[in-house]
């Protein structure tokens, strides 16, 4: 059993709290992703669980055993590092045999264990290379064979991916879902990339300023965030943010941005019409994919300032109630600046925002 | 074919090289006066005009260094240099690794390490004589290897301090989680990275250790006479041994060339290490 359970964690260095009471329970066999923006306190959690960083106050425990005072060799974790951490002068067998040799596992054994890594992650013809003759993303697999070859409980990846480049990455991320799949051991992956965090996560915990903002499935925390931080942390493009007053009729709701007044479909109306009142001033937020082209109830009336092809898609900017707004169409929609157009939004997945607590409402 | 602007003229190429064997006679020049005075006989020595090319390479001066057993202050020396940089070397690393990665002793403690080498010898080799006096420590092997690993020490662990400080501090930190304890990451995964630093900085302990006079001269009497302190016994107030001189000279400079150039490989094989991060 290999399932984490974090109660109350606190960590400062001098006076900055980088770690302020987070609690958090993940599961054996899943992928959590801990995920914020720099200096949010995920590095110094995940070394934490390693053993890295002692921890001021609260308790961590894997697979039900607290090991607050347990050095790391002893609490059955293995770690990817971001620089890789390969020693230069081990070959990549060595390097991949450095943990098993650690704990003095019979060399018969680690012959075979060495090199059913090595092939699981494509490097049978390399071991006898050195680090310093492999590309970025040979390493890291070096780095991800030299966790695997121990049969540990619980692995940890402190942002792995970052060094290398992006189409690297894309690959490297696939691998890694792969390997989680193949495993099925409980990962607990630190990242500031929104996207490593959707396409990898089991589940999302989402760090800022010490403590969680909000933690979830990575499609709840998409379409449902909880605060604007988080709506505006996840998504590429980010989400739009535009002031609006509110306007309720009965059981219908609109909010009125600039000149236009843009109505919730009715259902939604009635769920959020007892939470607000006429006059409310709030912050709608739109996804760059929730603006169209199509005809729709919610229409705007918008002049084109920027447009950004993607290729497949197509970024166009223009200004809203004195704030920019991002809108994601498909490719070829609008072709250059200055042009006048019509586009809705589907305010069915809009969210509204207290611009006081900044909480969603 | 206009010349390559990037490449120098060929007359300047031969000015060059004219340039730099003058400069190289210049500097050997005296090496060679040095060893060729151990080969010559005591009357090539004094002959005047001086004898720039022996006839003969004798071996005598040698054989007489052998004989009177003056050798042995190249042993002492070898055992006093040899058995102090080891201690300085062992004892400096293990405290500059403290001092890099635990901060020992706050912000300061390595600046009043390394104040300790600014001490002049001459100061403290009188105050250091009664001490050993008292102490039964005068010309003795244990005396001399104490004396001269204290007086390294605040170089080595100010040295190897760098050195360990560019150790990425991930490695051990990968270490520990693969299964090691601190000793066992000080030896398979710090040593083996600072290699290159490991013997620069012994072979500069070495050497120091090897020419040291002052201590030397004062702290021994007959047992622990170094090479240094047994060349200043040539210098008599009637006649200097000019011969012995030359060929006890010979027999001190070898060792300490010797280890430079076997480390010279080390140093090299040190340095194209790769880089952890690519």
């Amino acid at each position: 059993m290999s399932d984490l359970a974090i109660e109350a964690v606190h960590k400062s260095y001098d006076d900055v709290k980088a770690v302020n009471g987070v609690s958090l329970s993940i599961p054996e066999g899943e992928f959590a992703v801990l995920v914020g923006p720099s200096g949010c306190g995920k590095s110094t959690l995940l070394r934490m669980i390693a053993g890295l960083e002692a921890i001021d106050e609260g308790t961590i425990a894997i697979g039900g055993v607290t090991v607050n005072t347990l050095r790391p060799r002893d609490r059955n974790v293995a770690m990817v590092f971001q620089n890789y951490a390969l020693y230069p002068y081990l070959t990549v067998f060595e390097n991949i045999a450095f943990p098993l040799r650690a704990r003095k596992v019979a060399e018969r054994e680690i012959g075979a264990r060495v090199q059913e890594a090595a092939e699981l992650l494509g490097l049978g013809d390399l071991t006898g290379r050195y680090p310093r003759q492999l590309s970025g993303g040979q390493r890291q697999r070096v780095a991800i064979g030299r966790a695997i070859v121990r049969d540990a409980g619980l692995f940890l990846f402190d942002e792995p991916l970052s060094n290398l480049d992006a189409q690297l990455r894309d690959e490297m991320r696939i691998e890694l879902k792969r390997l989680h799949q193949r495993l099925g051991k409980t990962f607990v992956y630190v990242t500031h990339d929104q996207i490593e965090a959707m396409t990898l996560a089991d589940r999302i915990v989402l760090l800022r300023g010490g403590v969680i903002e909000q933690e979830g499935a990575p499609l709840d925390l998409f379409e449902r965030p909880r605060t604007r931080f988080v709506a505006g942390f996840l998504g590429s493009p980010s989400m739009n943010f535009v002031p609006a007053q509110v306007t309720v009729d009965g059981g219908s709701v609109a909010v009125t941005v600039g000149d236009a007044v843009l109505a919730f479909p009715p259902e939604r109306a009635a769920a959020m019409a007892p939470k607000l009142k006429t006059g409310d001033g709030v912050i709608l937020g739109v996804r760059p994919e929730h603006i169209s082209r199509e005809p729709g109830q919610a229409a705007l009336t918008v002049t084109v300032d920027l447009v950004q092809p993607t290729g497949t898609r197509v970024y166009i900017q223009f200004r809203l109630a004195d704030t920019e707004v991002t809108a994601e169409l498909p490719a070829h929609t609008v072709e250059r600046p200055g042009a006048t157009i019509t586009v809705s939004v589907d305010m069915g997945r809009t969210v509204l925002i207290d611009p006081n607590t900044g909480l969603v409402l | 074919m206009s010349a390559n602007p990037l490449l120098p003229s060929r007359t300047s190429t031969t000015g060059r090289m004219i340039l730099a064997m003058v400069v190289t006679i210049a500097f050997l020049f005296p090496v060679y006066w040095l060893f060729i005075m151990a080969f010559k006989t005591p009357e090539e020595v004094f002959a005047s005009p001086p004898v720039w090319i022996p006839a003969t390479l004798s071996f005598e001066n040698f054989a007489v260094l052998f004989r009177d057993g003056d050798v042995r202050a190249i042993m002492n020396s070898a055992i006093a240099a040899g058995a102090s940089t080891v201690l300085a070397m062992f004892f400096g690393t293990i405290a500059a690794y403290s001092l890099a990665r635990f901060k020992t002793g706050g912000d300061h403690l390595d600046i009043w390490i390394i104040s300790h080498r600014m001490i002049p010898p001459i100061a403290i080799v009188f105050p250091l004589f009664l001490a050993f006096a008292t102490l039964g420590l005068n010309d003795t092997y244990i005396g001399l290897i104490g004396l001269y690993t204290a007086f390294n020490l605040p170089y080595v662990i100010w040295m190897m301090r760098g050195y360990v400080e560019d150790v990425p501090l991930e490695l051990e930190e990968s270490a520990l989680v693969d299964g090691l304890n601190r000793w066992e990451t000080l030896l398979k995964v710090v040593f083996p990275m600072l290699r290159s630093g490991l013997f620069a900085t012994a072979i500069f302990t070495f050497i120091f250790a090897w020419n040291e006079f002052i201590f030397a001269l004062i702290l021994s009497r007959t047992n622990v006479v170094t090479f240094p302190v047994q060349v200043s016994h040539y210098f008599g107030p009637q006649q200097i041994l000019w011969a012995k001189i030359g060929a006890m000279s010979v027999l001190g400079t070898l060792p300490v060339f010797l280890v430079v150039a076997m480390a010279q490989k080390f140093l090299v094989r040190g340095m194209s290490m790769g880089a952890v991060k690519g």
